[in-house]
């Protein structure tokens, strides 16, 4: 095995991993956007439930390579697309990852909120009203601050399998870290090197958002004493965050 | 003329069904195979997290940890292209043949083994769950420790499994479209060829779509119901 070549490729790598996080970023960034009204509604039952429910479930339903290519080779196929306004955006393979991706973190990031919001203890929300607080000061100073610290466990993962979920934008011609890796295998005909260096910067990636998140969780969740909390007795010996395979892509 | 186009749409869509027919069975066969793999390396991985043999210990954790922190499609290349790579050289030193991996059996074992590491938890939290007391009582009853294990733990590890092993199901039946990366002919991979064939990509990849929402329907019908039989005679 020769790393010769993956250190004199060092910036592209660089560049790689820039683009990893960007995309990660701005997925989760619109998937929140995606996400508030989504669960609010899904939780309350409104007149856009049932439309919010349809779309976290196909969404959380399929695949995401799939959903990307259906936005990438997919819409092409219109005239009506390739005629409007947003084509420039759509023609480009970057933007498309943007728009799978956003839309398939929203949809996962609906259903964990929705969760922390039904588990919203009662007596919170009628102190508020006691309170006299109006009804969207009662959801976006109590209700939702206190549902977004409940799910921050699940968010992190939410948050590493967006990281993972964007190894699809290599396969439509993006250089992000997966895609320098094939990119540098490919040049030099070789079999690891590329893939086994994209593989440790992920790995890379991955423990310092979970220890991130750890430290987030320690600062917000501190009123939950976490070391006594049963969600996590069982991994009390090894102080390790338990992985209860969350809902995953 | 609008509609005429729709019509001829579909035409395409039926004129591929048989190929895209085949493309569910390999989606569905990679799923499953890589299922029984995942569920094989998952029981190894949950005796040795909880084995008292540090070495044991430590190459399950090194397992757990490699699957959590790189993403599906990495491994799967790595192991199809490294894979390759690696093999050819072995064989080569032995008699100097070529071998190819398949597609399909590099895809299950890809799948496979990230799964049995999501298993792996999946089935050590599940054994934990299992109060302490019922191993002790078949114990005391003179029980020796296989039989203990299999007539007694096992049925309430799988009980307690079931709703985590249902939900790994789902997330790896979705994770098998990254195979097609791959060039594996699965539902995802014929139906990019198909698209690009008769130029309607958007028809086939929502064809693609309804498939997995199909899959993924069926299958929590089927956990429901399982679910309900495991925990028959509980009180909820």
């Amino acid at each position: 095995m020769n790393f010769d070549l993956v250190f004199k490729h060092w910036d592209l790598f660089l560049g790689g991993v820039w683009v990893t996080l960007h995309l990660t970023v701005i997925a989760l960034a619109l998937g929140m956007l995606i996400a508030l009204p989504a669960s609010l509604s899904m939780a309350r039952n409104t007149r856009f439930s049932p439309l919010a429910r349809g779309y976290v479930y196909v969404f959380r339903g399929t695949p995401l390579l799939v959903q990307t290519y259906l936005i990438y080779y997919g819409l092409g196929q219109f005239e009506l697309v390739r005629d409007s306004f947003a084509w420039p955006l759509l023609r480009e393979a970057w933007w498309c990852a943007v728009i799978a991706f956003s839309l398939n973190s929203g949809a996962y990031t609906a259903e964990i909120l929705r969760g922390a919001i039904k588990t919203t203890p009662k007596g919170e929300i009628e102190g508020a009203m006691a309170l006299g607080l109006s009804g969207r000061q009662v959801t976006w100073l109590v209700l939702m601050p206190s549902a977004m610290r409940r799910a921050l466990p699940q968010y992190g993962n939410e948050v590493v399998f967006m990281l993972h979920g964007t190894v699809v934008a290599s396969v439509i011609t993006i250089q992000d870290i997966l895609g320098v890796g094939r990119t540098v295998n490919a040049k030099y005909y070789i079999a690891y090197e590329g893939f086994l260096s994209a593989a440790a910067l992920y790995m890379i990636i991955t423990f310092v958002v979970v220890r991130l998140f750890r430290l987030v969780e320690q600062r917000y969740l501190k009123h939950l004493n976490l070391e006594n909390v049963s969600a996590r007795k069982s991994d009390s010996e090894t102080g390790e965050v338990p992985v209860a395979v969350p809902a995953m892509r | 003329m609008r509609t005429l186009q729709g019509v001829r749409n579909l035409d395409k869509l039926l004129e591929f069904a048989p190929l895209l027919g085949r493309g569910v069975l390999v989606t569905v066969g990679v799923a499953v195979l890589a299922l029984v793999l995942a569920t094989a390396l998952g029981a190894l991985g949950a005796a040795a997290k909880l084995s008292r043999n540090l070495i044991f210990n430590w190459v399950a954790q090194v397992y757990t940890t490699i699957v959590r922190g790189v993403p599906d499609l990495v491994l799967i290349l790595l192991i199809y292209f490294g894979g390759q790579r690696l093999l050819n050289t072995v064989v080569q030193s032995f008699d100097g043949g070529y071998v190819e991996i398949s597609k399909f059996w590099a895809g299950v074992i890809s799948i496979g083994f990230i799964y049995g590491a999501y298993l792996t938890e999946t089935f050590r939290g599940a054994y934990m769950t299992v109060p302490k007391g019922q191993a002790e009582a078949a114990k005391s009853m003179g029980m020796r420790p296989l039989p203990v294990l299999w007539t007694v733990l096992l049925p309430q590890i799988m009980r307690f499994a079931l709703p985590g092993y249902g939900n790994v199901w789902m997330v790896l039946v979705k994770s098998t479209a990254v195979v097609s990366v791959i060039g594996l002919e699965d539902l995802v991979g014929l139906a990019d060829k198909a698209g690009k064939a008769t130029r309607a990509p958007f028809l086939f990849f929502v064809a693609v779509i309804l498939v997995y929402l199909a899959i993924t329907w069926v299958s929590q019908l089927a956990l429901k119901y399982a679910d309900e039989r495991a925990n028959r005679g509980q009180t909820a």
